[in-house]
């Protein structure tokens, strides 16, 4: 199981190496959404502190969103998918070590670019580590339910739009808690009841999204 | 005396049952919503607190959520029935459901926003059951959209039942979002139950009406999904020996 983990990571990664544009074009939006909000927002420094956490997160969902299609496109279009379906390896494992080498293309870079965010928006040295740690926690949650949300609308027209459509309300606590954790140590410097609470949402979502994912596979292939 | 679970899992024998059975609900419908309204205008006293007479708003906005919950349940679980059975008329029922379900969900938020203009002065204010009710509005919507996007009915009903189903979360997440242990911590536009408080009068017309709401419901998701199987089956014999569609 783990072999068949470590192989398709490691495919996946190369594939990806292979066309680098796709992972930049969305660490370079998050880096352009984030610079537009202060120049449409106004510069002043107490506004762009108390929205910088909400910002962040919103743009590191879109950012995301955007690579989300391509997570299964590609096999789908040249029938692996189809093979990996018949392969006596668990399906579970293969959607696992995918969204695993997704979030390691697109989610990781925008948690090493929050000093960034920090930067622009005046944050402390503490509220940006609180942030890299709510991003470290939530990203890997955004893979995971959207590849849920891939699988469901693989190959359909505009699918991409659909994906985002049928995620963003599950997501919704995330971003609520994910934010919250920034805002309250920006506030009171008590973040970890907000952490922990996004480490449980991981935890659920390392469970059952990669087994509701293969199911949608399997429908989305028949 | 065997029992055939699964007669009426085909289209052809439902939709005759489905045409018997919609004026029952319909004239019970007619009855308990005219009847709870009724007596939730006439025979209750007006509120003494600032809301007056704007409360009565309440037997239209408590009944609708409760259906809006409802209705999601009844969708996940025709889905669950169609992904376990492979029976093509549960998801069909499914499918019917979601429009329904959706239109209480907008009127839940709908009447609320003019209750709270009303008695609390605002319009909107994003505590946790209305922001959750807010989201479950996106599930029947995504629901919706996904089962449209796709060409192939098979898959499309698949898929939006596994999409209904990972959406299930959502709904102990409304009902129970407003028991917040302490209530001084949550200052929310929604507090805790206070059903068994409340003079009897105003809960009769309220739980009436909130029946009455259900009986529709009935009637609708039977009417739709009667469409539904016209749809689908316009091509069978036993469609096109209908009187309805061969006039």
């Amino acid at each position: 199981m783990f072999k068949t983990f470590k192989t398709i990571l490691f495919r996946d990664l190369t594939l990806a190496m292979r066309r680098k544009t796709d992972i930049l074009s969305a660490v370079f939006f998050f880096i352009i959404v984030i610079s537009l909000f202060p120049l449409g927002v106004g510069l002043d420094k107490t506004v762009l502190i108390k929205i910088a956490p909400g910002i962040a997160w919103v743009a590191a969902l879109l950012a995301s969103m955007l690579a989300l299609e391509r997570l299964f496109a590609g096999d789908y279009e040249d029938g692996t998918l189809e093979q990996m379906l018949i392969t006596p390896q668990p399906m579970t494992v293969i959607v696992l070590a995918k969204v695993v080498a997704h979030w390691l293309l697109t989610g990781l870079p925008l948690v090493l670019i929050v000093p960034l965010v920090g930067l622009q928006y005046h944050l402390s040295g503490e509220a940006i580590l609180v942030m890299m740690m709510a991003l470290l926690l939530g990203t890997p949650i955004l893979s995971l339910l959207g590849a849920i949300g891939a699988a469901l609308t693989l190959g359909v027209r505009g699918g991409g739009i659909l994906i985002s459509l049928l995620i963003l309300p599950l997501y919704i606590p995330v971003l609520v808690y994910g934010s919250g954790a920034v805002s309250a140590s920006l506030i009171a410097g008590e973040s970890q009841a907000y952490l922990l609470l996004l480490g449980a949402f991981l935890i659920l979502t390392l469970l059952f999204s990669p087994i509701a994912t293969a199911l949608a596979l399997k429908i989305s292939s028949e | 005396m065997k029992i055939n679970w699964f007669k009426y899992a085909a289209p052809s024998t439902f939709y005759p049952l489905a045409g018997k059975i919609i004026p029952f609900f319909a004239w019970s419908a007619l009855l308990l919503i005219v009847g709870g309204l009724y007596w939730g205008f006439f025979q209750t006293p007006e509120l003494l607190s600032d809301q007056k007479q704007y409360y009565r708003i309440l037997y239209v906005h408590v009944g609708s959520a409760w259906m809006s919950m409802w209705l999601y349940i009844v969708l996940v679980a025709w889905a669950l029935i169609g992904l376990v059975f492979n029976t093509r008329l549960s998801y069909m029922m499914a499918m019917a459901t979601a429009p329904t379900g959706a239109i209480f969900t907008f009127l839940t938020l709908w009447t609320g926003a003019f209750w709270g203009k009303t008695s609390w002065g605002t319009y909107w204010d994003w505590d946790p059951r209305m922001t959750t009710e807010l989201i479950l509005l996106f599930l029947y919507v995504g629901y919706m959209a996904l089962q449209s996007a796709i060409d192939d009915t098979r898959r499309s009903d698949k898929a939006s039942a596994l999409l209904a189903l990972v959406g299930l979360v959502l709904i102990p997440v409304i009902f129970w979002s407003v028991n917040c242990p302490d209530p001084n911590q949550c200052a929310a536009l929604h507090q805790q139950s206070s059903m068994s408080n409340i003079e009897p009068n105003i809960r009769i017309a309220w739980l009436v009406t909130a029946v009455g709401f259900w009986m529709f419901s009935f009637m609708v998701i039977l009417m739709r999904v009667r469409n539904i199987i016209l749809d689908r089956d316009q091509h069978t014999s036993w469609v096109q020996g209908l009187d309805e569609v061969r006039k």
